[in-house]
């Protein structure tokens, strides 16, 4: 933002009228905002924002455009936060050229400088639809994460042996999750044997294969065997036709199957009692 | 405003020294435990090559702030060796063709976010490379 | 230079590595212990990472060829205590560790040893 000292001459104008002006911008937030913020809440805001405006258009010190960026950026997120749209928040920065366009609309010498100010404005208008964006993307982020920590739960199915449902498409996020909270269950609860679930994975390719074999990798460091199942007769052939190898890690095509091969390997067996 | 932490990387006790400044930096900018490991992992990887490869050299780290606003930690390296020669080499799979130069670039590219590299025969090295907070 | 202590426990050699460990310190890790297995004729290894934060290519390569020597003396060795995130950024880096066995904990790591488990 270029600090315009050529604007000093509308600032002095401003600055004089700030009461008629600030009244009438506040004026024409409050209809905006229809009854969602306080018209004295809006006016503290209104004044702080009016005075750092000032000062960056007067030219005097180099901190007040940093300033100022820096209070609209909040307000914008704090906006953004409370629900309002992007376009009501930069209405109302917007609405300050009208407050101020009725002050000078008779004085035909400050045009000049009004289309300064008329473009400074603009583009603190602008300023808050990028912090809306970025604000609303970071709640995006929050509530992607949140659900991706609740949709992978890890369960024991025996002493020693943990299972792991996988639900949905299994990307490099979603797998990073599942490894280390495989690793973390493997850690507690000092398990040898894990079992992976795919039935509820969608596709089997190449790259989903590659997490598959990281998340095992990771769990034979632990010194965990792991062994995949679900796999469903077309993801099977997929698999094949595509070439990917599994290598030495057991596969099977239930969770039964899984359970039977890993208490197999735990060296235990299940027998009929005798009910007499 | 960003602080940046200078550590000459000249025995293997300063690559000690430059893995646990790196440690803390990523643990108080809001690294997650593992985000952590790999920068540390990386940063261990590229501070002994400056110091093997390099004849020594010096670690750079400090915070910065994505577009976004998210938090990141910047480290870099740099040395006056006898720089790589072939830098497509350099950052292929050391590991699993037996080719490549055997330095860990490539692994430690893959710990990491952002990586660059610019090296020159007879120029010497630089490493940079970011780790955000998720 | 930190010397990593290694213990004999019946016909296992026990090593607990506590500290950042620097490269040379490693390197004479791997030479002590070569002394030890020629001189106990010990059959069995166990190497403790549970305080180990941060495993790089250097300290796996180290890992790998201390399996490789222990085996010329006919012992196994077995590495426990792998920290989660240890053990993703080691998948994440392409290292596997062939050739040295992996244990939850010391106390499994002795099983593996006596062929118990498995």
């Amino acid at each position: 933002m270029e600090i315009d000292s050529s604007q000093g001459r509308m600032a002095a104008y401003m600055r004089d009228h700030q009461d008629k002006v600030v009244g009438r911008w506040c004026e024409l937030v409050v209809a905006g905002v229809r009854g969602r913020s306080s018209a004295v809440e809006i006016r503290t805001e209104l004044e702080d924002l009016y005075a750092l405006v000032l000062r960056v258009m007067a030219g005097a010190d180099q901190e007040a455009a940093g300033e100022l960026r820096a209070v609209l950026a909040e307000l914008s997120a704090s906006r953004a936060r409370n629900g309002f749209t992007p376009r009501e928040t930069a209405l109302a920065v917007f609405s300050l050229k009208d407050a101020v366009y009725e002050l000078v609309a008779d004085s035909s010498d400050l045009v000049p400088e009004y289309l300064s100010f008329s473009r400074m404005i603009d583009d603190l208008g602008l300023l808050t639809f990028e912090t809306y964006a970025a604000a609303r993307e970071r709640i995006i982020a929050d509530q992607a994460a949140a659900m991706l920590e609740l949709s992978t739960p890890v369960v024991r199915l025996w002493d020693g042996i943990i299972a792991v449902p996988l639900v949905g498409t299994l990307d490099s996020a979603r797998t990073q999750l599942v490894t280390e909270k495989l690793l973390e269950t493997l850690v507690a609860t000092g398990a040898d044997h894990a079992v992976l679930d795919i039935t509820g994975v969608p596709t089997v390719d190449t790259e989903v294969a590659q997490h598959l074999l990281k998340t095992v990798n990771a769990a034979r460091l632990l010194g965990a065997e792991c062994i995949i199942c679900g796999i469903r007769p077309q993801v099977a052939q997929t698999i094949v036709s595509l070439g990917i190898e599994f290598g030495d890690i057991a596969t099977k095509a239930t969770l039964a199957d899984a359970l039977r091969h890993a208490l197999t390997h735990a060296g235990l067996k299940v027998t009929e009692v005798d009910r007499a | 405003m960003t602080l940046m932490d200078e550590l000459p990387i000249q025995s293997g006790d300063d690559v000690v020294r430059v893995r646990q400044r790196v440690r803390v930096v990523a643990a108080d900018s809001g690294l997650s435990l593992v985000d952590q490991t790999k920068l540390v992992t990386a940063a261990s990887e590229l501070a002994r090559n400056a110091l093997v490869y390099g004849g020594g050299g010096t670690a750079r780290i400090e915070v910065v702030t994505s577009a976004a606003g998210r938090a990141g930690v910047r480290v870099g390296f740099s040395d006056d060796g006898p720089g790589i020669a072939d830098v497509d080499l350099a950052l292929t799979d050391g590991w699993t063709t037996g080719g490549g130069l055997g330095l860990g670039l490539s692994g430690a590219r893959r710990l990491v976010d952002e990586f660059e590299l610019t090296s020159k025969l007879g120029h010497g090295t630089s490493v940079v490379v970011i780790k955000w907070s998720r | 230079m930190e010397r990593v202590p290694i213990l004999k426990l019946g016909r296992t050699l026990f090593v607990s590595i506590q500290i950042d460990l620097q490269d040379d310190s490693v390197m004479r890790l791997q030479e002590d212990l070569a002394d030890e297995l020629a001189a106990t004729a010990a059959t069995g290894v166990i190497i403790d990472i549970t305080a180990v934060e941060i495993v790089d290519s250097f300290i796996g390569r180290m890992l790998t060829m201390i399996g490789s020597i222990s085996r010329l003396f006919d012992a196994e060795t077995v590495l426990v205590g792998m920290r989660p995130a240890v053990a993703i950024t080691l998948t994440e880096l392409g290292l596997s560790l062939r050739g040295v066995r992996t244990a939850l904990n010391a106390e499994k790591g002795m099983k593996l040893l006596s062929g118990r488990a498995r």
